[in-house]
């Protein structure tokens, strides 16, 4: 198959604008679960704000909300599959220019010194192009995440020592959700790296904070802590937006890796309770949109 | 707890009877303002035109689209997507804003911490929580545009929206020295050693 650059562009830039308005039918559920959940009246209150926009947004055409995010595109490219790699980049960038620009979407992308804002939604390796291979035959699936900053800034990288042990990275986890409180915009997805590099760590942390819900991590220690933390970080009493409540996050959801005999990282990154992301792949018949 | 209609701007008299936990709705006219705007009014000396005595304003910066200036439109930009960022990044903001320009209500989500407070005791103001990440519906509050200045910094732009039934917004923190950001987190560090000892996690 065949996958030519001006397919893509489009892609991308359905993809930036579809991921914004329409949540995955994994996080409504999510919000029904919390819902029937909660104990506390204000935080019941807050999560019936949340499912209300989530309504309002698909009424209105509208963006779920204001934060477009740092767009991130994950190719997985299948077997057989033929592309320029180069000019998929480049395609994937012009999409992502094009609906910042046609929508218009707000441009959230700036240079790190400078600040200057290009207002294309790009920049000095933004977006930021993941690739990866899978077995599927004859398919390429782009994922788009817009990542909001409001839980980004809620990222961090702990270089743990073996003698600390798994009781660091509990923790670890327990310890971020607190420092991050209501500023993450709760209920998140805990997305937990555990082993691998330091980058490894920090990766399969975003990893994990954009895995649909319901999904477990295929490495049973991995899952294991999953069910573990999720039941203890709502315990805390954090709540949604940080007013207190059972429901402070969907999920924690980790993802390992290997690591050195000397090193027992673990990196937490969360993903706010507007967990958007969308999906184009593409087959031999054409290009279908999901989730 | 109560529910307050505002028109803005407000009195000092009006936010010294907001207490947490109260509702507000507000109509008239709010302010935008962000990270970059306020670094600009008050690291780099940059003023603005807009008078904030009495007013509240939002820690935001919206998707806009640029349109002919029109009765409509009047600062040639038409809301797309208006809705709140976080505060905490702000908090040094606060006094400030509240000293020079007089502000009374900021809006946010997650909150603001001890030194805000101080300055909304000290000098009249409160903190109104929007829940943030609900921007579609937020926009369904904001009727126009008005104007807009220091719009060099675009989209963290100072921004003047005109506003009709703007919430309900939940009482955060008030002139009192309450806040229930700073309750809820003392009460989630305090079951902290309780949640890691069911995780079996010792010595902490």
């Amino acid at each position: 198959m065949k996958v030519q650059p001006p397919e893509v562009e489009e892609a991308a830039k359905e993809l930036y604008v579809r991921a914004l308005k329409l949540l995955p039918p994994d996080v409504k559920g999510g919000f029904e679960r919390l819902s029937r959940t909660e104990t506390d009246a204000t935080a019941r209150g807050i999560l019936g704000v949340m499912v209300k926009n989530i309504a309002v947004a698909e009424a209105t055409d509208n963006l779920l909300c204001q934060d477009t995010g740092i767009p991130i595109y994950n190719v997985a490219i299948g077997r057989g599959v033929e592309v320029d790699g180069v000019a998929l980049k480049d395609a994937i960038r012009r999409g992502c220019e094009r609906a910042t620009r046609e929508h218009p979407l707000r441009s959230s992308v700036v240079h790190p010194v400078t600040r200057k804002n290009e207002h294309t939604s790009c920049g000095r390796g933004v977006p930021v192009i993941n690739f990866d291979f899978t077995g599927d035959p004859e398919t390429l699936a782009i994922e788009m995440v817009p990542k909001g900053s409001g839980s980004e800034n809620n990222s961090w990288l702990r270089m743990a020592i073996p003698a600390e042990g798994v009781a660091a990275v509990k923790a670890f986890v327990v310890d971020c959700v607190l420092d991050a409180g209501g500023r993450t915009c709760p209920p998140t997805i805990v997305g937990v790296g555990v082993g691998g590099t330091a980058d490894l760590c920090v990766h399969l942390a975003k990893v994990a904070a954009t895995r649909p819900l319901g999904t477990q991590c295929e490495d049973p220690e991995g899952a294991k802590l999953e069910a573990e933390l999720t039941a203890a970080v709502n315990r805390l009493g954090v709540g949604p937006q940080g007013l207190g409540g059972d429901s402070t996050a969907f999920a924690v959801h980790v993802e390992t890796a290997a690591t050195h005999i000397t090193m027992n990282p673990v990196a937490v990154n969360m993903q706010c309770h507007s967990a958007r992301r969308a999906r184009a792949t593409f087959r031999p018949d054409g290009v279908t949109y999901g989730f | 707890m109560a529910h307050h209609e505002f028109t803005t701007p407000i009195t000092e008299q009006q936010v010294r009877d907001l207490r947490v936990g109260d509702r507000v709705t507000l109509h008239g006219t709010l302010f935008g303002i962000r990270d970059a705007t306020q670094i600009h009014m008050f690291d780099r000396g940059r003023t603005t035109r807009f008078d904030l005595r009495g007013h509240a304003v939002i820690h935001t910066a919206p998707n806009v689209r640029k349109v002919p200036p029109s009765p409509e439109h009047p600062a040639g930009y038409a809301p797309v997507c208006v809705g709140t960022t976080t505060s905490a990044r702000m908090e040094r903001f606060t006094k400030p804003l509240m000293l020079q320009y007089g502000v009374r209500l900021v809006i946010g989500k997650g909150g603001l911490g001890a030194a805000s407070l101080d300055a909304f005791r000290e000098h009249g103001g409160a903190y109104l929580a929007i829940i943030g990440g609900t921007a579609a519906l937020e926009t369904t509050w904001i009727e126009a545009i008005e104007d807009v200045d220091l719009d060099d910094l675009n989209p963290e732009s100072l921004w003047r929206f005109r506003i009709r039934g703007f919430g309900p917004l939940l009482v955060g923190m008030d002139s009192h020295g309450a806040s229930l950001y700073r309750d809820v987190d003392a009460a989630a560090r305090a079951r902290r050693s309780e949640v890691l000892a069911a995780l079996g996690v010792k010595n902490n």
